[in-house]
């Protein structure tokens, strides 16, 4: 199966900053990879290069047979067909939730309205929130507004979902409920890169983990080889700190 | 025993209270004697202990009737809302004063010796204001020199405005789209031909004999419409990663920013028409809106920017994530988010921009206070500033006021976050 996401020697600096270091990466459709590492490692910027909120200044990527360049028109596709979750859900406060997983769609896809409305009431099924969907975000608990998040991302049916630190800005009782989501999103075959400090998650659902440190890959295994016998001592020491 | 230290307390309340209330009756007596019988009661103390007897007395008063809670619903009322403190006290008391000194002779001036009827200043006491003055320009101020004869043109034209905005809040949702689309396109044609004349057989008006209360709302009705867009579109182009865009509209906005209306106006109307090849004309009016709305946009563009600046980088971030392009991100995400914080800001620059029209008398056109200004010059009516001014404020006022709550009303219906 050819690969759905390719990344080739690509090289990121933030001014003289090198953040992201000779990296290599290739996603399988419907692989799901999690992505660890100390903060600070590159990891957020990894993922936000694969739908070009960051630009990458060396290298090559190329997502779904597209590689992402200076032509915009081609961003724009790519975007549509990769879904981001971000760990402050970013969620458009003027509009309802309704609204926010519709509007993409209306816009972005061109669907008619009724149309895009029953997308978002079925994805809005999906996560389980269907009876918010008349709220606005800011009367909606964390857990909830990350699961409208979700699904308005899913509005958009992307082929990839990118998950930036999903998790982090929630109440560990929300967590759960969130998770909750991405297993079963995991377990419908949707290809995902999840950056996450949830072993547990990870352990459930990832076929492949990758450890970052310092902008560089520094080891990338299959699930289980990697909580059992991990390579470099980094990752050994990264692991005894959070597990 | 110190005076300060005696305080009530449940027991003895009704010893302090009748002491109170009998000292703030005399400083209250106090100040109307002085205020309306010409008598001061405490004329035998030296002047300065006189002029502020009410005053002390007062405090005093307070000061005894102050207690944290007595049961007396008026008493505690009193206590709570003027009365929390020695400085509150005073401060109570001062305000109470001054408007027992003025609001009585305010009104005085305004309604009770002021002269409505007759048609000369003859007609006028003196006494108070003469609103006569008024009554008898009062044609003049509405609508310039625009003939009587053609006046219902002007009426005509308010009234589809009000009408059409009256409809706005009446009608069902799915219409408001269309009555706005028109109040927008639509209606400023029809009522600039209607008012200017010219075709199907009305009378060509030239714009120097408009002027007054319609002119006022004419400069600003089209200064405000196109100032907002242009003020948004400028706003964006400082943010633009382009360059050529960003500095042509710094440019732009500092240039205007950075020059006085007035001076604005006065190249408008004088120098711009040298830069004009010959032969060609451009209406005085025209020119000085046009000078107006670029004035006002660039203030409009700084006040769009701070509501830009105050969005997090999460909702361009998501817009992106979504396959929004430029446009779209900022018209289906920002600009509602950003424009919704800064309503007070553009609240503030339309209030600004209806306040300025008065200066179009540099180039010879009079709306309201032009007007006036020009009456009170007649041979037959000198004097008359005051009265006209106050007419001017309080005609500008209800426009501004009533802009004012409708902003606030805005900012209400679209907040979402409760």
């Amino acid at each position: 199966m050819p690969n759905i996401i390719e990344l080739k020697n690509v090289n990121k600096w933030f001014d003289k900053f090198q953040v992201l270091k000779e990296i290599n990466l290739e996603v399988k459709p419907k692989e799901k990879i999690v992505v660890c590492g100390p903060s600070g490692s590159g990891k957020s910027t990894l993922i936000r290069c694969i739908n070009r909120l960051e630009e990458h200044q060396e290298g090559s990527i190329v997502v779904d047979g597209k590689e992402i360049s200076e032509n915009t028109k081609n961003i724009e596709n790519i975007r549509a067909e990769v879904g981001m979750v971000f760990q402050q859900f970013n969620l458009f406060p003027h509009l309802s939730i309704l609204d926010n997983c519709s509007l993409a769609p209306i816009w972005v896809k061109k669907l008619p309205k009724k149309k895009a409305e029953e997308l978002a009431m079925e994805n809005l099924k999906r996560v389980q929130i269907e009876d918010q969907a008349a709220k606005f975000p800011g009367q909606l608990s964390g857990g909830q507004q990350q699961r409208a998040a979700i699904a308005r991302a899913l509005c958009m049916e992307p082929k990839i979902m990118l998950f930036d630190e999903p998790t982090s800005a929630l109440d560990p009782e929300m967590i759960k409920e969130v998770l909750d989501v991405m297993v079963d999103l995991a377990k419908g075959g949707m290809t995902m890169i999840v950056v996450t400090h949830e072993m547990g998650f990870a352990k459930e659902v990832a076929d492949n983990m990758i450890f970052m440190d310092e902008g560089r890959i520094v080891e990338r295994a299959k699930t289980n080889d990697f909580f059992k016998n991990p390579k470099s001592n980094r990752t050994k020491l990264f692991l005894s700190q959070i597990l | 025993m110190n005076l300060i230290t005696l305080k009530p307390n449940k027991e003895n309340l009704n010893i302090y209270l009748a002491l109170g209330t009998s000292l703030l009756c005399i400083s209250f007596i106090d100040i109307f004697t002085n205020t309306f019988l010409d008598f001061n009661i405490t004329g035998f103390l030296p002047s300065i202990v006189s002029y502020l007897s009410p005053l002390i007395l007062g405090t005093f008063g307070l000061h005894f009737i102050r207690i944290e809670y007595s049961g007396n619903k008026t008493l505690d009322k009193i206590n709570k809302n003027l009365n929390s403190s020695s400085t509150n006290a005073v401060l109570s008391l001062v305000v109470i004063f001054i408007l027992i000194k003025y609001v009585p002779s305010l009104l005085n001036w305004l309604f009770f010796d002021a002269n409505f009827l007759g048609s000369t200043k003859e007609d006028c006491n003196g006494e108070g204001a003469c609103w006569v003055f008024v009554r008898v320009w009062f044609n003049r101020f509405m609508y310039g020199m625009y003939p009587d004869s053609e006046q219902w043109r002007i009426n005509l034209s308010f009234l589809i405005l009000l009408s059409s905005i009256g409809a706005i809040f009446i009608l069902p949702q799915a219409f408001k789209k269309y009555i706005v689309l028109f109040l927008l396109f639509i209606f400023p044609i029809i009522a600039l031909n209607l008012i200017s004349g010219g075709i199907f057989g009305l009378k060509l008006i030239k714009t120097g004999s408009w002027g007054g209360l319609s002119l006022t709302f004419i400069v600003s009705a089209f200064a405000l419409i196109f100032c907002f867009p242009i003020g948004v579109f400028l706003a964006l182009g400082r943010r633009s990663d382009l360059p050529a865009i960003k500095y042509s509209s710094i440019g732009f906005i500092e240039l205007w920013r950075g020059v006085p209306l007035i001076t604005v106006l006065f190249m408008s109307a004088v120098m711009f028409p040298m830069f004009l090849p010959d032969g060609t004309y451009m209406d005085k009016l025209m020119r000085v809106i046009i000078a107006i709305t670029l004035f006002e946009a660039a203030y409009m563009a700084e006040v769009v920017r701070g509501g830009l600046q105050a969005l997090p980088r999460g909702q361009y971030d998501a817009a992106k994530s979504l396959g929004m392009g430029y446009w779209r991100m900022h018209f289906l995400v920002i600009m509602p988010q950003a424009l919704k914080l800064v309503i007070p800001g553009i609240a503030n620059t339309f209030l600004a921009l209806v306040k300025d029209t008065p200066l179009i008398f540099v180039v010879g056109l009079l709306e309201l206070a032009g007007m006036i200004g020009l009456a009170k010059t007649n041979p037959k009516w000198l004097g008359m500033a005051t009265e006209g001014y106050v007419f001017a404020a309080i005609v500008f006022w209800i426009i501004c006021f009533s802009m004012s709550r409708y902003s606030q009303k805005l900012e209400k219906k679209l907040s979402t976050d409760r």
